[in-house]
């Protein structure tokens, strides 16, 4: 266990270029089959008790794990706080209910709007508060959430507390139909999209930016020293996990066919961060782990449905106290910078 | 946009705004003393307010007996009773901090490892309390019998000060000035600043690391508890998450007045009850804590070390 991640990494190293295209196709094709899990006797372990187990796929399970790629960006890769981030998700999800229901476009083409109204909302605040202080952004990013939340709640035009209701299904794309029973058809678009996400992300990693952004986490002044100009990069790993947000936002409001203030609380902000934390922060296979396990769990053990956010802190301190860099943490070689940089 | 309604109110305004305030001050140096010591946001500190707040209904309801239909109590068995309530309240949330600090900090803090793993422990931590509170209330709202009846103690140029009004000024500017003195005139207090100016060289100088950040959550813990009390005197409505908005309303008093400084935390938490009070006069109760917010992001943008930040070096925690 303690060596999974290395194992994992050595196994990967190890093979050819043929070896690992077949391991990624058949990957993605059992991961796609997944909703299909809760029909064989074999895998029908895998049923939710009260939500129906395809439903449980897209939201929480694909959601939380889209989102947490997002916030692993800001929070993992470049050691930015942020407590808010539901702000990004229900800017995508109001987009998608204002677009939805007042103009014709259909959610593919409401998707980039969503994705770049909360990339525009993520630098018009991350510009002032990037400069802040590791806790101060953490707390102007926790008061940026509310404040989106309040201002959603107290605005009638956009139905103050009950919301934007029938928001628009996507249309039926290369046969796939988009509807209340076909909960599938929304598995494989979040599917898509953690994809190109963990995609972004790999290309990231390894130019500019990634470097950039793995010089601010380790150490900021010697990054400006080195002629990084960290606001900049801050602001674009800012923004870039606000799209991921976004994005994620326009999905679910026309999942859900509805937006309403109360599901963009505080306590979703918490939960994307726990996710990233748990997994392992920095490395996108622990927060992609993280994320399943927090958003699947829940829903598996709802028998014990009153005291499951109980269960979910208790977790939280548990798994924190034993392994504090999460279940699957990034390499030793960026720890031992980060150990250096907290000892100091 | 309401602005006649500063002139026409003022007074009653600034005597709210005056007892907010104060509760926030109280609260903000939970937040503000564990962050000079540890440099972690405390966020369980909303949790131990709302332990308070509980720990007032109960010896209330179930301890003394009363109900909302009891006789009125006078003279020196009322002030017995409420100095009973009000040390219960401080005992309870004082104890939920120090178990706060064992569970979710300690272990961490020993191994060495990053601050976002203790954060999320501080969150875990605080989702398990509120969870506890809320499975055991059924999420519904707790009313605690009146012990006060409210009556306008005096009444200046018009404007009638009520007597929890009353109690809730006094006591908390009481309550602060003796951790104010007792922070700069002990020897624990010492300790405390000491740890929070320079951990390794207090640890040279034989400061016992553990007690004292123990202690800072134990004395964070009273006042927070001092301020649920004062809190349910008040409104005398408590509910599981009543600690949230509180909360955040009183870490940005912190931040207001520079976060770890004592002093700072007391103009903090009374220029947000002002503000908060007259801003909510003007543009609607409903965006209180949007101004609350606002004021945060503008402080730090322009004073990142907050209003009183490192003026007042002596009394920094």
């Amino acid at each position: 266990m303690v060596n999974l991640r290395d194992k994992g990494a050595a196994l990967w190293e190890g093979w050819n270029r043929p070896k690992r295209v077949a391991f990624v196709i058949i990957l993605i094709g059992l991961v796609g089959l997944l909703p299909y899990g809760g029909d064989f006797s074999f895998t029908s372990f895998l049923n939710t008790p009260i939500s129906s187990y395809q439903a449980v796929l897209v939201y929480p399970v694909g959601m939380y794990v889209l989102m947490a790629l997002g916030l692993n960006i800001v929070v993992g890769k470049s050691g930015l706080l942020d407590l808010g981030y539901v702000a990004f998700f229900a800017i995508g999800g109001y987009t998608a209910g204002i677009l939805g229901t007042r103009t014709h476009l259909n959610t593919w083409e409401i998707l980039p709007i969503g994705m770049g109204t909360a990339m525009i909302a993520g630098v018009l605040l991350g510009l002032p508060t990037l400069r802040l202080r590791g806790d101060y952004l953490a707390i102007v990013t926790l008061g940026f959430g509310e404040i989106v939340r309040i201002v959603a709640l107290n605005t009638q035009s956009i139905g103050a507390s009950t919301g934007i209701p029938s928001i628009p299904t996507p249309p039926k794309t290369f046969g796939i139909k988009f509807d209340i029973v076909h909960n599938t058809s929304y598995f494989w678009v979040v599917l898509i999209l953690i994809l190109l996400v963990i995609w972004m992300i790999r290309r990231f990693t390894v130019r500019r930016p990634g470097r950039a952004w793995e010089a601010i986490r380790q150490d900021e002044d010697v990054a400006i020293l080195m002629g990084v100009p960290i606001l900049r990069y801050k602001v674009w790993s800012f923004s870039i996990g606000a799209a991921v947000g976004g994005a994620a936002g326009v999905i679910f409001a026309s999942k859900t066919q509805y937006v309403a203030p109360n599901m963009f609380t505080f306590n979703v902000s918490v939960l994307i961060l726990s996710c990233v934390v748990f997994g392992g922060m920095g490395n996108m296979w622990g927060v992609i782990l993280g994320g399943v396990l927090l958003a699947y769990l829940p829903e598996r053990i709802r028998f014990i449905s009153n005291a499951r956010q109980l269960v979910f802190g208790i977790a939280l301190v548990l798994i924190m106290n034993l392994r504090p860099d999460g279940l699957l943490p990034r390499k030793k070689r960026e720890k031992l910078g980060a150990a250096k940089k907290a000892g100091e | 946009m309401n602005f006649s309604v500063v002139v026409n109110q003022f007074w009653p305004l600034l005597i709210n705004g005056l007892a907010v305030g104060l509760i926030y001050v109280l609260i903000s140096l939970g937040y503000t003393m564990v962050y000079g010591v540890l440099r972690l946001i405390n966020f369980a500190n909303s949790e131990i307010f709302m332990v308070g707040t509980f720990a007032t209904v109960i010896v209330t309801r179930d301890i003394f007996k009363f109900t909302s239909a009891h006789d009125a109590l006078h003279g020196f068995k009322l002030v017995a009773t409420l100095l009973l309530i009000l040390l219960a309240s401080m005992l309870f949330s004082g104890v939920t901090a120090v178990l706060v600090e064992l569970v979710a900090y300690r272990r961490l803090r020993s191994k060495g490892t990053n601050r976002l793993a203790s954060l999320i422990s501080a969150i875990g931590t605080s989702i398990m309390i509120s969870e506890g509170v809320r499975i055991l209330t059924k999420s519904a709202p707790v009313p605690t019998p009146r012990l006060l009846t409210k009556f306008n103690l005096i009444s200046i140029g018009g404007v009638d000060i009520r007597i929890d009004t009353f109690l809730v000024i006094i006591s908390a500017a009481l309550i602060f000035f003796m951790v104010d003195r007792f922070v700069t005139k002990t020897l624990l207090g010492k300790a405390i600043r000491a740890v929070s100016m320079s951990e390794e060289t207090s640890k040279l100088m034989g400061v016992n690391l553990n007690r004292v950040i123990s202690a800072t959550f134990l004395i964070g813990g009273l006042v927070t508890g001092a301020a649920a009390f004062l809190y349910m005197q008040v409104y005398e409505t408590t509910v599981f998450n009543v600690g949230f908005n509180l909360g955040l309303a009183a870490f940005t008093a912190a931040v207001l007045g520079g976060i770890g400084n004592i002093r700072g935390a007391f103009y903090g938490g009374l220029t947000l009850g002002l503000f908060e009070q007259y801003a909510s006069a003007i543009i609607g109760g409903q965006w209180k804590a949007v101004t609350v917010f606002s004021v945060l992001v503008l402080v730090l943008l322009f004073k990142p070390n907050g209003l009183f930040g490192e003026a007042i070096q002596q009394s920094r925690v």
